[in-house]
C-alpha cells in the first residue's frame, strides 16, 4: 500500500514535469513528445488505480497514435513551409 | 496523501497546465498539444474518483463472483474513460486537420493572423 | 504583453479555487454505489463475461458504443474531406520522397504480421482479459502506421479500408437488431448461448460484437492516419 503510494507520487511528479516541459519547450516537436510522455505516465497511473483496460487504451491511443498524428501534420506543414 | 489524492491532484494540475497552455499560446499546434494534456488530466480525475482504496480491477478471473461487490473497484468510470480516450483521438485528429487547412489558407500557424471572426 | 499572460492566469486561478474545493472535501467511498454493485453482482449471471468493463461497454451500454463508433466514423470522414480539398504538395518535391532505411523496411516486414496477430488476440479476448475492440483496433492501426513509416510511397487501398469499415458496422447493427428479435433488447448478447464461464467461446455475442468493433475502429484509425500522412493526396 505504501509502495503503491510512493510509486504514484513518483509518477505524478514525472507526468507533471513532462507537462511543464510540453508547455515551456521552444520546439514544437519536443512539446509533442513531452505530451506523449504525459500520456505514458498517466497510463501507468491508471494501472495503479486498478484500471488495466483504461491503461491499455491510453498507452496505445493517447501516447502512440496521437503523437504520430501530430508528427504527420508537422511534416506536412514543414514541407509546405519550405516550398 | 493517499494514492487517490495524489491522482486527483495530478489530474487537476494537468487540467490547469493544459488550459493555461491553450489560453496563452499563439501557435495553433501548441494549443492542440495543450488540449491533449488537459484531456489526459480529465481522464485521470475520472478514474481516480472511481477508485476505492485497496480494491482490485473489475475482472473476475481470480475473484469469486459472490464476493465481487466487496473486492472490485467501480467499473462504470473506467468504461466512460475508455470511451473518452477514443473520442479524444478523434477530436485531436479533427483539430489537426483544421489546423492544416488554416495553414494552407494563410501560410501561418499564429492564431493572431486569423482575424475574420474578431469583432 | 503582461496582460496577455495575466488574463489566462487569472482565469485558471479562478478555476483552481473551484477544483481545490472539490479536491479538499473529497473522500473516497467505502463501498460501491448502487449501479456499480448491480454490475458487480449481475454481470456474470446475465452476460457471462469475466471483464465487467467489457460487459458494460458492449452489452449494458452497447447503444453508447454504437454511437461512439459512429462519431469516430464521422471524424474519419471529415478528416478525409477536409484534407482532400487541399491540393497537397507533390510527393517528389521534398524530403517525403526519400526511401526509409533497410533496417526499418525489413523490421516492418517481420513485425507487421505479429502486431496484427496481437491486435486480433487483444480484441478476441476482450471478454476475458483487459483489452477489447478499442485497444485491439488501435494496435491494428499501429501496424498500419509501421507500414506507412517503412514505405511512405506505398498506397493503402482506401476501398478495402472502407469496405471493412462499413461491413463491420452493418454487421454490428444487424447483430443488435437480432438481439431485439430473439432476446431481451437491442444489442442483447444472449442471441448466442452463454457457454462455460471463462472459456473463449462464452459470454454470448460479446466476443463477436467486440471483434466487429475492433475491425471498425482499426479501419477508422487507419483511414485517419493515411489521410494525415504527409504524401497522402499527392496525385
Amino acid at each position: 500500500m505504501i509502495g503503491l503510494t510512493i510509486l504514484g507520487a513518483v509518477l505524478a511528479l514525472a507526468s507533471l514535469s513532462a507537462a511543464v516541459l510540453a508547455l515551456l519547450a521552444r520546439s514544437t516537436l519536443v512539446a509533442v513528445l513531452a505530451a506523449g510522455l504525459v500520456s505514458l505516465f498517466a497510463s501507468v497511473m491508471f494501472l495503479l488505480l486498478a484500471a488495466p483496460d483504461v491503461a491499455m487504451t491510453e498507452a496505445a491511443i493517447g501516447s502512440g497514435l496521437t503523437t504520430f498524428l501530430f508528427i504527420f501534420v508537422m511534416g506536412r506543414i514543414r514541407r509546405e513551409g519550405t516550398q | 496523501m493517499t494514492l487517490v489524492q495524489i491522482s486527483l491532484a495530478t489530474g487537476f494540475a494537468l487540467i490547469f497546465l493544459g488550459l493555461y497552455g491553450a489560453l496563452s499560446n499563439r501557435n495553433i499546434l501548441r494549443m492542440i498539444v495543450s488540449f491533449t494534456i488537459a484531456s489526459t488530466g480529465v481522464n485521470l480525475v475520472l478514474v481516480a474518483v472511481g477508485y476505492l482504496p485497496g480494491r482490485e480491477a473489475p475482472i473476475l478471473d481470480t475473484i469469486p463472483v459472490a464476493s465481487a461487490a466487496e473486492r472490485i473497484t467501480d467499473p462504470v468510470p473506467q468504461a466512460l474513460v475508455l470511451t473518452a480516450i477514443v473520442i479524444g483521438l478523434g477530436v485531436t485528429a479533427l483539430m489537426l486537420a483544421y489546423a492544416y487547412r488554416l495553414f494552407r489558407a494563410r501560410g501561418s500557424l499564429d492564431i493572431s493572423d486569423f482575424t475574420e471572426l474578431k469583432w | 504583453m503582461t496582460t496577455r499572460m495575466a488574463i489566462p492566469l487569472v482565469l485558471v486561478a479562478l478555476l483552481g479555487t473551484v477544483f481545490f474545493a472539490l479536491f479538499s472535501s473529497y473522500t473516497p467511498d467505502a463501498s460501491l454505489n448502487l449501479t456499480a454493485s448491480y454490475y458487480a453482482d449481475q454481470t456474470v449471471p446475465e452476460t457471462g463475461a469475466q471483464n465487467i468493463v467489457t460487459a458494460i461497454i458492449v452489452t449494458y451500454r452497447g447503444l453508447d458504443t454504437l454511437g461512439e463508433v459512429t462519431v469516430l466514423f464521422l471524424t474519419a470522414a471529415i478528416v478525409g474531406l477536409v484534407l482532400s480539398q487541399s491540393k497537397a504538395p507533390s510527393a517528389h518535391a521534398g524530403a517525403g520522397g526519400l526511401p526509409s532505411g533497410e533496417l526499418l523496411q525489413t523490421g516492418a516486414r517481420m513485425l507487421v504480421p505479429v502486431i496484427l496477430l496481437f491486435g486480433a488476440y487483444v480484441f478476441i479476448n476482450g471478454h476475458l482479459t483487459p483489452g477489447g475492440g478499442f485497444q485491439g483496433g488501435a494496435i491494428v492501426a499501429s501496424a498500419m502506421l509501421l507500414m506507412l513509416l517503412a514505405d511512405p510511397a506505398e498506397r493503402f487501398s482506401h476501398g478495402l479500408i472502407s469496405k471493412i469499415e462499413s461491413s463491420a458496422g452493418l454487421t454490428y447493427v444487424i447483430l443488435g437488431l437480432l438481439g431485439l428479435l430473439f432476446a431481451g433488447g437491442f444489442l442483447d448478447n444472449k442471441i448466442l448461448p452463454l457457454g462455460t464461464f471463462g472459456s473463449i467461446f462464452s459470454a454470448g455475442a460479446i466476443p463477436l460484437i467486440y471483434v466487429l468493433v475492433g475491425l471498425k475502429v482499426g479501419a477508422e484509425f487507419s483511414s485517419i492516419l493515411t489521410s494525415l500522412e504527409e504524401t497522402e493526396d499527392a496525385e
